[in-house]
């Protein structure tokens, strides 16, 4: 592997000046899992690895009924499952966190490492898109916030600016009678890449017949995942039924941009994103209706 | 290069100190280093699970850690399962149920095995399939593993 050298941060000062100071050939080190790997494979030039693990912000995992979810940067996928809280209060993000690599990778990779690594078929961002959440980033000039849709910018690349890392996520309380779900396609039964991944959220009405708001993110099918803006407002107001799930799963398939390659064409996950919103849709509704 | 750090950690149970470069994985101060050569290095970017350890009571693939990473940690290889006149019970379902061939895997599946039952004594066969789903093995077909794993919870 390339040499580099290592550094244990313990405030984020220290990892920002750091960070700063060291340029673009520094990466922040958290659960190492793509970070690791693409060192290895001469895929990124890394000089520096600021490892942020010992930074106490970053590891902050703290549920409130009231308030919603402060999910550290570096908290591995295992600790999320883990807090029957949040399984109830955001059933989508455990349907990703739960399906991010096998047992050995959830035991170090984070949702906010799948964020920053910012892959396209990334399963960690669709539940966070969905899921309304804020990304908390700290720079040299301070503390900013940012919508997670607005975090990646292309394949690899983020909204970061130089000296700037990710702290953590904020994801606001559930709504009553609202819930999430997230899928994905793929050939085998886990341990793969997503084809197409599709996540929803919806809030439903005290009657759980209309829909009051929902939320329908995608990945694998554009540069970055996708907010689905115009197919999440269609279903604004509507009684559940197939044809408002329809509608919303064809807005979905309208702003997909798919590429062909070795996991599927652009036909195959265009159709995908049809039955993935539907079912990701449905699957949502479900677990209000099935909430007691 | 970068210069080499002193890193202490428990492995095994007991104290050890070595020198590694920052860009040694853990796998590799495991084998090159401590010359524990149980865990296997084969794809060496996380799919197979040949190279599993577990890292503070957690199932990593230890290709995928550092070794400066786990200075003051706790790190249990394959090496510290058998006790010296036996072996540990997942290895012996692993001989009753056949559940090798080749044996590069294996080191691999039985940590892996070992952090699932350290945490679900009684897990179902549905339960170990998913939790090892990170391991592969090209000569088994995996039934005498999952098993052998079974085997094991249900000796305890």
């Amino acid at each position: 592997m390339r040499d580099f050298s290592y550094i244990a941060a313990t405030t984020i000062p220290e990892a920002v000046a750091l960070l700063d100071e060291k340029g673009e050939n520094a990466r922040i080190l958290a659960g190492g899992t793509d970070l690791i790997v693409q060192v290895r494979e001469a895929r990124r030039d890394v000089d520096w690895m600021i490892d942020i693990k010992s930074i106490p912000e970053v590891n902050v995992l703290d549920y409130n009924a009231d308030t919603g979810l402060v999910l550290g940067a570096a908290v591995e996928c295992y600790k999320i499952y883990a807090d029957d809280a949040i399984c109830d209060a955001y059933p989508g993000l455990i349907d990703a966190t739960t399906i991010i690599g096998g047992t050995a990778i959830q035991g170090r990779a984070g949702v906010g490492g799948n964020l920053c690594n910012a892959s396209p078929a990334a399963d960690g961002i669709p539940p966070l898109i969905v899921l309304n959440a804020t990304c908390v980033i700290a720079g040299p000039n301070g503390e900013r916030e940012l919508r997670v849709e607005q975090f990646c910018t292309a394949p690899g690349q983020t909204a970061l600016e130089k000296g700037e890392m990710l702290v953590s996520m904020k994801i606001p309380a559930p709504a009553s009678n609202s819930s999430s779900y997230y899928l994905r396609f793929i050939p085998r039964n886990e341990m793969d890449i997503a084809v197409v991944g599709a996540g929803a959220s919806v809030t439903l009405d005290d009657a759980k017949q209309t829909i009051v708001s929902a939320r329908i993110a995608l990945a694998a099918v554009a540069p970055t995942p996708l907010f689905a803006e115009e197919a999440s407002a269609l279903l604004a107001g509507r009684e559940v039924s197939d044809e408002a799930i329809d509608a919303a799963a064809q807005a979905a398939q309208a702003i997909a941009r798919p590429i062909s390659d070795m996991r599927g064409t652009a036909e195959q996950r265009t159709h995908l994103v049809g039955v993935l919103t539907r079912r990701a849709l449905n699957g949502a509704i479900q677990r209000v209706r099935d909430a007691a | 290069m970068a210069r080499r750090s002193h890193v202490q950690t428990t492995l095994n149970g007991e104290t050890v100190e070595f020198l590694c470069e920052p860009r040694q994985s853990l796998l590799e101060v495991l084998r090159d280093e401590l010359h524990l050569t149980g865990a296997k290095e084969g794809c060496n970017n996380g799919n197979c699970g040949a190279c599993s350890v577990i890292l503070d009571g957690r199932l990593v693939n230890s290709c995928l850690v550092l070794g400066v990473e786990t200075e003051g940690k706790s790190v249990e290889t394959i090496e510290g399962l058998a006790e010296p006149d036996k072996l540990h019970p997942i290895q012996d379902a692993f001989l009753e149920n056949a559940a090798l061939q080749c044996g590069i895997c294996t080191p691999g599946f039985i940590m892996s095995a070992k952090a699932l039952l350290d945490q679900n004594p009684n897990p179902t066969e549905h339960e170990v399939r998913y939790w090892l789903a990170g391991n592969l093995c090209r000569c088994t077909g995996y039934d005498k593993i999952v098993r052998a794993v079974l085997d094991a919870a249900a000796a305890k």
